[in-house]
């Protein structure tokens, strides 16, 4: 009886996860008349701002990666060494902007970094590229810390902190070789989520005028009816490719894939 | 000069004090365990000689030089944690090689190095290992290999056989005593464990409550306790109350009869304490004091019988080696046991 609640709570969810998703990728199938072609596919891919665009916001997600792992990881690694005490803090800090929406962030970005500010990031190109970053690293806190602090929770963070400094490693050495290594797994988990924000992110981008994945997809969606589809199957194969990508980063670790 | 010098070391964690005026000198090559009871400061004595704790007061030397001021990573020592702590991510070999790649250390300088560390701790084999593939008595003999790699000033280990199971234990601790012995390395062991510390030490550090109660070596530990707590944490301990008659001719009246104990006593009563295997079960040769008494446990535990006798209202334990033709005394037998009045120590403190 449990046995049969199961599988029919499984086929339930697999429909509701999968029935829109095959709809979406029938419907983008279907431009030319009478036929399933990838007629759709062709014209987004045809088109050189989906690249553009595209390429834009791998790039803002691989720098908010990198921002992020070294925002966090240390901060993550500090705080379970040395201040256990403020980790509540830490963790309300890091929830904030799940309940400050974008709009509001950007609103407050804009108001503290533009043209007539001390630091009139909004002036220029790389200014504002550079404050989107910021931006979408906050978006991610939340998933970032939760999946590093995870991570690190699963090794003895002081002792081997500890057993390095006998040896004579420093900071740095530390958290490169050691610490770093050992919660690579969770990092990339929040790696991925932080891609999946950033490529889908539209009210930052938008706001601030940037040339992205999200603002396009959303322009494009507004003007067309075949092509948003497609883009919407484009980003979500993206999405499980990265996913993909992650999983057999950490499959080929050894020391990992023992512990498994 | 000592070689290790820890004085007048000072520490609390809020209101708590952990250490309480610490003093110690080790020679070079020494092996000192740190003993006692769970809190009792040894473990933060050996962080603070680590650096892993700053003291509140007092100085700790090595070579003549003051550490104080050192970092963990500048002290050059080499510490075993009781949990391992080997890193997950390097195999065996990089582990042990890891505090020489911070060195800077050549390549085939490092190489040779490693094998024979590797070599030493009898694992030449399972350098391209990872950690999680070894057993627990293996890791550790890794870690204190990666320890004794660098070269490292002083050795400290911390409860490093806690965590092995009772055969490694005996087995991995020759080992330890052995190679500290070789390679002459001046080393601090915590433990609580007095076994291994009467058994591995130079010499023991007995510590209660942030002070340390007694420093000498095992045997003067286990035969001539300072204080009446180092009496009772080391080794099995009989104590009886006794009359004191004569305080000034160490006279007292134990179980109905007089003895001398030959040095002053405070006037009252007196606390006597008498080791099991100084106590035997009838009359024996140079054993003149007799005490009265019933079985009230037996215990038959192979090549040992233990027994507690009850001897007025006191209990004395004592071990006895089996002998196939002659069972052990029943429960509630009436027994007399002898003791040499020389045997008895005065509890003080």
């Amino acid at each position: 009886m449990t046995r049969a609640f199961a599988w029919i709570a499984f086929a339930l969810g697999a429909i509701y996860f999968f029935l829109p998703l095959i709809g979406t990728v029938e419907f983008s199938l279907r431009m030319l008349r009478g036929q399933y072609s990838f007629e759709a596919y062709r014209r987004v891919l045809a088109d050189p701002r989906f690249l553009d665009t595209l390429g834009y916001s791998v790039a803002m997600a691989v720098a908010t990666i990198v921002f992020g792992v070294l925002l966090v990881v240390p901060t993550a690694f500090w705080v379970r060494l040395k201040m256990p005490r403020i980790r509540p803090l830490i963790e309300f800090i890091t929830l904030l902007p799940l309940v400050i929406p974008a709009i509001v962030i950007v609103f407050g970005y804009i108001r503290l970094f533009n043209t007539s500010s001390i630091l009139p990031l909004t002036g220029s190109a790389m200014g504002t590229n550079v404050l989107l970053m910021f931006g979408y690293a906050t978006l991610a806190l939340p998933y970032m810390y939760r999946a590093v602090d995870t991570g690190l929770r699963a090794i003895d963070v002081r002792t081997l902190t500890e057993a390095a400094q006998s040896l004579g490693a420093g900071w740095v050495t530390i958290l490169a070789r050691l610490i770093l290594p050992n919660v690579l797994v969770a990092v990339l988990s929040g790696a991925f989520l932080t891609f999946a924000i950033v490529i889908g992110e539209f009210t930052m981008a938008a706001l601030l005028n940037r040339p992205a994945f999200g603002p396009y997809m959303q322009l494009l969606g507004a003007n067309r009816a075949y092509e948003p589809a497609a883009l919407a199957v484009i980003a979500f194969a993206i999405t499980w490719a990265c996913m993909g990508l992650m999983q057999l980063v950490t499959r080929f670790q050894k020391h990992t894939r023992a512990q498994r | 000069m000592p070689f290790l010098e820890i004085a007048r070391l000072e520490k609390s964690f809020g209101a708590l004090r952990v250490v309480r005026d610490f003093n110690l000198a080790i020679e070079k090559g020494e092996f000192v365990s740190l003993l006692g009871p769970s809190g009792c400061g040894k473990t933060t004595v050996l962080r603070m000689v680590a650096g892993f704790e700053a003291p509140d007061s007092g100085t700790i030397r090595i070579d003549g030089q003051d550490v104080l001021g050192l970092r963990p990573n500048q002290r050059s020592i080499g510490m075993v944690f009781q949990a391992y702590a080997l890193f997950p991510n390097l195999t065996v070999a990089q582990n042990v090689g890891f505090g020489l790649k911070v060195k800077g250390t050549g390549r085939a300088e490092m190489d040779a190095r490693v094998d024979e560390m590797l070599r030493l701790i009898g694992l030449p084999d399972l350098g391209q290992r990872y950690p999680f593939q070894l057993s627990g008595g293996q890791q550790q003999r890794v870690a204190l290999a990666r320890a004794l790699a660098p070269k490292p000033q002083v050795l400290l280990l911390d409860e490093p056989l806690s965590a092995l199971d009772a055969k490694v234990r005996v087995s991995l601790r020759n080992e330890i005593r052995a190679i500290q012995r070789d390679l002459g390395i001046t080393t601090l062991f915590v433990t609580h464990d007095q076994e291994e510390a009467l058994s591995m030490s130079d010499r023991v550090v007995v510590m209660n409550g942030g002070l340390a109660e007694q420093v000498g070596d095992p045997h003067e530990i286990y035969n001539r306790p300072a204080t009446r707590f180092v009496a009772q944490f080391v080794g099995t301990l009989n104590v009886l109350e006794a009359e004191v008659t004569d305080p000034a001719a160490g006279r007292v009246r134990l179980a109905g009869q007089e003895i001398a104990l030959g040095r002053p006593l405070p006037p009252g009563r007196a606390s006597l304490a008498l080791r099991p295997e100084v106590v035997s079960l009838g009359p024996a040769p140079g054993r003149d004091l007799r005490l009265a008494g019933r079985i009230a446990e037996v215990h038959f535990l192979g090549s040992v019988i233990r027994m507690r006798v009850a001897v007025g209202s006191d209990h004395v334990s004592l071990d006895a080696f089996n002998r196939p033709d002659a069972p052990p005394p029943a429960v509630g037998e009436a027994v007399e046991l002898s003791v040499s009045p020389r045997d008895l120590l005065v509890l003080e403190g």
